[in-house]
């Protein structure tokens, strides 16, 4: 090893030792590793918490031993209060949508990766990188105090509708400092959001490799491009509308609570301000976030079902011009969370019309996926298994969004078990499922071994149909009319879904389970699985040039040329039926 | 080693340092995209409450007093001029004038800050005019707003936008007048004269986006009330 590629590891990895070389390093694959480990302990906690729910759900009476003694006002004798379910939930929702899908399909994935795909030999600004991990791990540290103050974590949902989360503890347990520390932990991740967007944005644009333009990146390049212009447009917004809502909680100003308001039979000293106002800069975040979680994982499907079926994504560039258009749309369509909350019914037409305009790129990318898959040669690996359940998972999730986007149907369906069915297929499990796909598909390449097959298998089936039967059956519940966040049905209407809900709980417990086998395989593969070689997948993207692992100094100062577009299968007299995008040789230009 | 300016300064991610500087200005220009969502927020949330209530934002705006306003916003632009100067300075690699602009800037962001917070919030602390600590217009005060037929609690609304917005804007003159520091003294050591002005460059780009903001706040905040 030369003593400049050696200088250049030091720079990157800082010199010997743990602490140097794990919470000091600089190099994208650390930190985008990092992130994975993040995103992969929030997404268990968040799944314990909801198998709690779903006991309680079913059984309000059981008894969850250890429960009562980790939070003795929250469940006393171990038996939940509704106001500790709803606490619950809160943690569970803020714990998927910020801390899992946010992190790991952008930062962890794209922190490695992005790099290697463009041929370049790191993140543009490494430092920044650096501190954004350490900022969202502090915002996952605060998110987490919220559990040891005294009255627990907020209860005010992921949303945190003011007036309520604006008026402090009166307004329920855990709205006093467990709110406070909730905003604060949203506000620390937007911080660290919008300075990994500078550096995603920064580093497409500007450290592309030779011959790398941007119609030759691969697909999920141009997701995590587009995601970060999401996260860069949206993320700002929320960070203002957390910091006017700390101050509304501590400073005394009024932007979103009313006059004369009246809580807990008592008059609330604050004048003037609009609770719908939060909404409308809550949801301008909101809505492109589900965006900036599922486009990745869209990205990803599209760059494995032309991997596994060997052949070229169909219509690459509508691909492009689709995730482009999804991006741009998903800024327009806000005011649909918003129609029952008192809305000019032009602007709910004209949010409902662009909503459904959205269709037309999603399908645009369903039918290409489609027409990828079609006449291939299908190699079902594992991670191919979860790219296509992506795919139907997207299909049956996204097809109830046209009908929560009509106005009339919304007022019926808004708030119940249908919109909760609705948004965990598309944006919950259908982005977890891009996420194990990648896991599957890049662990070589990420640790330079590869995970079990069989096992990979059975944990997809299971899952795969455990998540059907955990959520299908709520869009019933929900034209049932059954409420979402109510902890117990009480009411004589709701008391014959009892028996659906139990049969959910059985297949959430389930389907939880089963992630046991998925963890496993993991922590196995880690360090018994088989040694990977270079390109396991035969893949045409520039990190399957490098060794597995990928080695500390990327390209070791070399500059990949690039010669061919991303998804080069099936080439007519190519000598394989891949052509990497390095490959200088006589095959002719597409 | 290849020819060029500095190569030492070249993080290894990059190919030169023009690839360097460009991907650090992009950089810079991309941060201040979020800034200007941050406070677009802001700005749209005024706009809703000032079109609610038109006559309490009018009554506020009198409470305020215009000349300070007038001589931040002097201020200010002169603050961008000599920011100005200072990165053409650096560019041409003089190290003396570069200096000398940099602690102009400085001055006259400092001097921002603290008749802010001296004299101006001060005064209106005095004449219990800040929400949450003290809301109790009297004398005159009480008399525009009575002219005005505004609700007191609309008018706290009004003053809440005040104090947020210059608050957040002062916020961030103080981080520049930190970053100020910072360049003052690496100049003082020799930096930035020898083709490696990016970092100046940077922090002008940021003080003008700051002042660009106070010239936005200024109209909104100080001149609705039509008292000039």
């Amino acid at each position: 090893m030369s003593d400049a590629r050696q200088g250049a590891i030091r720079a990157r990895r800082g010199a010997a030792g743990f602490i140097r070389r794990s919470v000091f390093s600089r190099d994208h694959k650390v930190i985008g590793q990092q992130y994975y480990f993040l995103a992969l302990f929030s997404v268990l906690a968040g799944m314990a918490l909801s198998v709690l729910m779903r006991l309680h759900l079913a059984w309000p009476k059981a008894r969850v031993p250890l429960l009562g003694g980790f939070s003795p006002a929250g469940a006393p004798n171990g038996v939940m209060t509704p106001e500790y379910y709803l606490s619950l939930m809160t943690i569970h929702g803020t714990l998927m949508i910020f801390f899992v899908l946010t992190i790991a399909p952008q930062n962890a994935f794209g922190n490695y990766f992005l790099p290697l795909q463009l041929g370049a030999s790191e993140m543009a600004f490494p430092r920044l990188n650096r501190l954004s991990f350490w900022i969202t791990l502090a915002a996952l540290g605060v998110l987490l105090a919220s559990f040891l103050v005294a009255d627990g974590p907020p209860i005010s949902g992921w949303t945190a509708y003011p007036p309520l989360s604006a008026v402090g503890s009166i307004a329920g347990p855990g709205e006093g400092s467990g709110q406070t520390l909730w905003i604060v932990s949203i506000s620390l991740f937007c911080v660290a959001s919008l300075f990994g967007a500078v550096n995603f944005i920064v580093t497409v644009l500007e450290l592309r490799t030779e011959g790398m333009s941007l119609m030759r990146m691969p697909l999920t390049a141009w997701a995590w491009f587009v995601t970060a212009i999401l996260t860069l447009l949206s993320f700002a917004v929320l960070l203002v509308a957390g910091v006017m809502l700390i101050l509304d909680r501590t400073g005394h100003t009024s932007f979103f609570v009313p006059g004369g308001l009246i809580v807990s039979d008592r008059i609330i000293g604050h004048h003037g301000g609009s609770p719908l106002l939060w909404q409308h800069l809550f949801w301008f975040f909101g809505h492109p976030e589900v965006y900036i979680a599922i486009l990745p994982g869209m990205g990803l499907v599209s760059h494995l079902l032309s991997t596994f079926s060997r052949k070229p994504v169909f219509g690459y560039r509508a691909m492009v011009y689709a995730i482009i258009a999804i991006g741009f749309l998903g800024f327009t369509v806000w005011g649909h969370h918003m129609f029952v909350s008192g809305m000019n019914p032009y602007s709910g037409f004209a949010f409902s019309l662009m909503t459904m305009a959205i269709a037309v790129p999603s399908a645009v990318k369903t039918f290409n996926w489609l027409g990828t898959l079609w006449g291939g040669k299908l190699r079902l690996t594992t991670a191919m298994l979860f790219a296509l359940g992506f795919v139907s998972l997207f299909v049956s999730g996204g097809l109830s969004g046209i009908f929560l986007a009509q106005p009339p149907l919304d007022a019926q369906l808004h708030a119940t078990y249908f919109v909760v069915g609705h948004f965990h297929l598309i944006m919950g499990v259908a982005a977890i499922f891009g996420v194990f796909a990648g896991t599957f598909f890049w662990f070589p390449k990420m640790f330079g071994r590869m995970m079990n097959e069989t096992w990979g298998k059975i944990h997809f089936w299971i899952t795969f149909v455990g998540v059907y039967a955990t959520f299908l059956p709520m869009y019933f519940l929900g034209l049932e009319g059954d409420v979402r966040r109510y902890a117990e049905l009480a009411d004589k209407f709701l008391i014959p879904l009892i028996p659906l809900h139990r049969f959910i709980s059985v297949a959430a417990f389930v389907t939880a389970g089963a992630q046991v086998i998925f963890v496993a395989n993991l922590f196995w593969s880690l360090w018994r699985g088989p040694r990977a070689g270079p390109n396991p997948w035969q893949a045409t993207t520039l990190e399957w040039t490098l060794p597995s692992p990928a080695p500390a100094d990327d390209f070791a100062g070399r500059v990949p040329v690039v010669y061919h577009g991303a998804y080069e299968y099936g080439v007519p007299g190519a000598e394989a039926d891949y052509v990497m995008q390095d490959a200088a040789g006589p095959y002719p230009a597409p | 080693m290849p020819e060029g300016p500095a190569p030492a300064l070249v993080a290894e991610q990059f190919d030169d340092i023009i690839q360097q500087r460009d991907a650090a200005s992009f950089g810079m220009w991309i941060f201040l995209a979020t800034e200007i969502l941050f406070f677009g927020g802001l700005f749209a949330s005024y706009a809703l409450y000032r079109s609610l209530y038109p006559a309490a934002f009018a009554a506020g705006s009198h409470l305020l007093k215009v000349a300070y306003g007038a001589s931040y916003t002097v201020m200010l632009i002169c603050s961008s001029l000599t920011m100005a100067m200072a990165v053409r300075s650096a560019q041409l690699g003089r190290r003396k004038p570069l200096i000398g602009f940099l602690v102009l800037t400085l001055l006259l962001g400092a001097a921002f800050v603290i008749i802010k917070l001296r004299w101006e919030w001060y005064g209106d602390y005095l004449e219990h005019l800040v929400p949450g600590v003290s809301f109790a217009p009297q004398g005159e005060a009480l008399e525009v707003i009575r002219r005005f037929g505004a609700p007191l609690s609309h008018v706290a609304l009004f003053m809440i936008f005040y104090f947020v917005m210059t608050g957040i804007h002062a916020l961030h003159m103080v981080v520049g007048v930190g970053l100020l520091t910072f360049l003052i003294i690496m100049a003082y050591r020799g930096r930035f004269v020898s083709g490696d002005f990016n970092t100046v460059e940077m922090v002008g780009l940021y003080w003008h986006f700051v002042d660009i903001v106070w010239i936005f706040l200024f109209p909104l905040l100080y001149l609705i009330g039509g008292r000039y």
